[in-house]
């Protein structure tokens, strides 16, 4: 293959497009300009066939040097920035790590066998950068436990779902999402900012979200991309007022019907989207109806995806997936015909595929089971409930029972819960079987959502 | 018992000592619930904490496994 034929993010960073920015919250970078810049000091061709690590502290910067590093290098593994130290090690064995990018030099001059790049602001570069080859992009799942499986895609792979679009309608869109762009859903995002000519806005670690939705408006952010969890956080925290962004995507958990209905409530004037996607099948599908779950006709094959259910799972083969898993005792990512198990459980109710849950996460009570997902769904359909996460307890008698934990909407009075845990039971008693039922509902103040902005799931 | 039976939907017997759990009707997921909520007003579980506790037979057994709890 000729150079001519790799296709990189190089190939969508030119200078005619004007007033393209990324920015976080210290710095706007203009991206217009950005081939001319390095943020590698100029050391780009030392990466050269390098398997290189990508660990910088800073979201915007990590961007920057993703752009410049896509074509040059021979991988590139992100390190998203919970990554447990402890875990590091295996990884770079696993990957082949001979080269490290980050903004702490000093942190890996004793890995000593490794070149290591420092990684700073950009700055007028001096060499002009050539694709050479098509990188290979390395992510890390984000399991709860355990060292995260490193997953294999490639850009084409990566941008599938993109290209697949087409180019957004009108002005170049400003993209933001409340990800990190080091993990799959984020770095999605950040393809399509890059891909649509258009825009990003960044999240920024502990930045209170009245400041981090200042920042969207001041942005000009016009489609923006979370979990469930992230959405009802913002829903919860008021700030959502003074904002109105044309496309709302959620992905990475369960889009329930009370988190799109209260979406659609705040604002009415968005399409509202719920993507299915995962950092091994990579992107599914979207569905832009509004209501929860998705069509059974999407199974089958379309738009270069394929899939089914088997088992009670969703399985996807497409050119999207990851290619495999990455390591010298890394598992098959697909089976035999090239279908990846997501371990998303669906069940169909007439016409629709709702997703019930991960297949790791079954609460087993006396020997029926029970996804905690389910009992969340009914619950959130309080208008009195924001949010609710559903767990198991253990039990001397069944050796487990489910309770749940909820947090109240706003402007709730604590003092009629009594009469509001009596509804919820009731309606969780009418909808589910008697082992569903929570045994007990505690109202809370917060629920804990892991770095990659998920509901921590501890016991499951 | 009362409020968890009238939730499970499970008509009780008059309760005394003699009477078998089995006989107020509550099945295994009633008495886990039960269990449970006696955990967080009484702060114990005697059934967990104790490892040769003898599962209970009588109400009278049931409210002799909380008395019997050293304290």
């Amino acid at each position: 293959m000729s150079p001519r034929e790799i296709f990189t993010l190089r190939d969508y960073l030119g200078p005619e497009l004007k007033g393209r920015t990324i920015s976080d919250a210290r710095q706007v970078v203009s991206l217009t300009d950005i081939l001319g810049e390095t943020c590698l000091a100029d050391r780009l061709g030392e990466l050269s066939r390098r398997s290189v690590l990508l660990a910088v502290s800073d979201q915007l910067i990590s961007a920057l040097a993703m752009t410049e590093i896509d074509g040059v290098a021979r991988r590139m593994l992100l390190c998203p920035p919970d990554l447990n130290a402890d875990h590091i090690e295996t990884l770079i064995d696993d990957a082949g790590i001979d080269a490290v990018v980050t903004d702490e030099p000093a942190r890996w001059a004793n890995a000593g066998v490794y070149l290591v790049l420092g990684a700073h602001s950009p700055e007028r570069a001096a060499v002009k950068a050539r694709t050479e080859r098509a990188t290979e992009w390395l992510m890390l799942t984000s399991g709860t436990s355990g060292v995260p499986k490193i997953v294999g895609h490639t850009l084409e792979g990566l941008t599938g779902a993109i290209v697949a679009d087409g180019p957004a309608r009108g002005a170049p869109p400003a993209w933001a999402t409340f990800y990190d762009i080091r993990r799959y859903g984020g770095l999605q995002i950040f393809l399509r900012a890059i891909l649509s000519g258009g825009s990003m806005v960044l999240s920024e670690p502990g930045e209170a979200l009245a400041d981090h939705v200042a920042r969207l408006n001041a942005g000009g952010v016009t489609h923006i991309s979370g979990t469930p969890s992230h959405w009802r956080k913002l829903l919860m925290s008021g700030s959502a007022a003074g904002f109105s962004p044309r496309y709302v995507r959620l992905s990475g958990e369960i889009a329930d019907q009370a988190v799109l209905d209260g979406l659609r409530h705040a604002f009415p004037e968005a399409s509202i989207g719920h993507a299915y996607a995962s950092t091994e099948a990579g992107v599914g599908f979207a569905v832009n109806d509004g209501r929860e779950g998705f069509p059974s006709s999407l199974l089958g094959s379309r738009d270069g995806v394929e899939m089914k259910v088997e088992d009670g799972s969703l399985r996807i083969r497409s050119t999207r997936t990851a290619h495999a898993y990455v390591g010298r005792n890394a598992a098959a990512l697909a089976d035999a015909d090239g279908f990846v198990d997501t371990g998303d459980m669906v069940e169909l109710r007439g016409e629709r595929y709702h997703f019930v849950g991960r297949r790791g996460g079954i609460i087993n009570i006396g020997g029926l089971k029970v996804h905690p997902e389910e009992i969340e769904a009914v619950i959130n359909r309080h208008p009195e409930v924001r949010m609710s996460r559903a767990k198991s307890r253990k039990s001397p008698i069944t050796g487990s029972i489910v309770v749940a934990d909820v947090i109240l909407a706003d402007g709730c009075d604590m003092g009629s819960s009594g009469a509001i845990r009596e509804k919820i039971l009731a309606e969780c008693r009418a909808q589910l079987p008697p082992h569903k039922v929570p045994a007990m509902i505690k109202f809370v103040g917060a629920i804990d959502i892991t770095a990659a902005g998920k509901l921590a799931r501890s016991d499951a | 018992m009362r409020q968890i039976a009238t939730e499970q939907q499970v008509k009780l017997p008059p309760l005394d000592d003699d009477l078998s759990l089995h006989e107020t009707g509550f099945d295994s997921l009633g008495f886990a619930i039960l269990v449970a909520r006696l955990e967080d007003d009484l702060g114990i579980d005697p059934f967990t904490i104790s490892e040769d506790a003898a599962f209970p037979l009588t109400i009278g057994d049931f409210i002799r496994a909380y008395e019997n709890v050293p304290a």
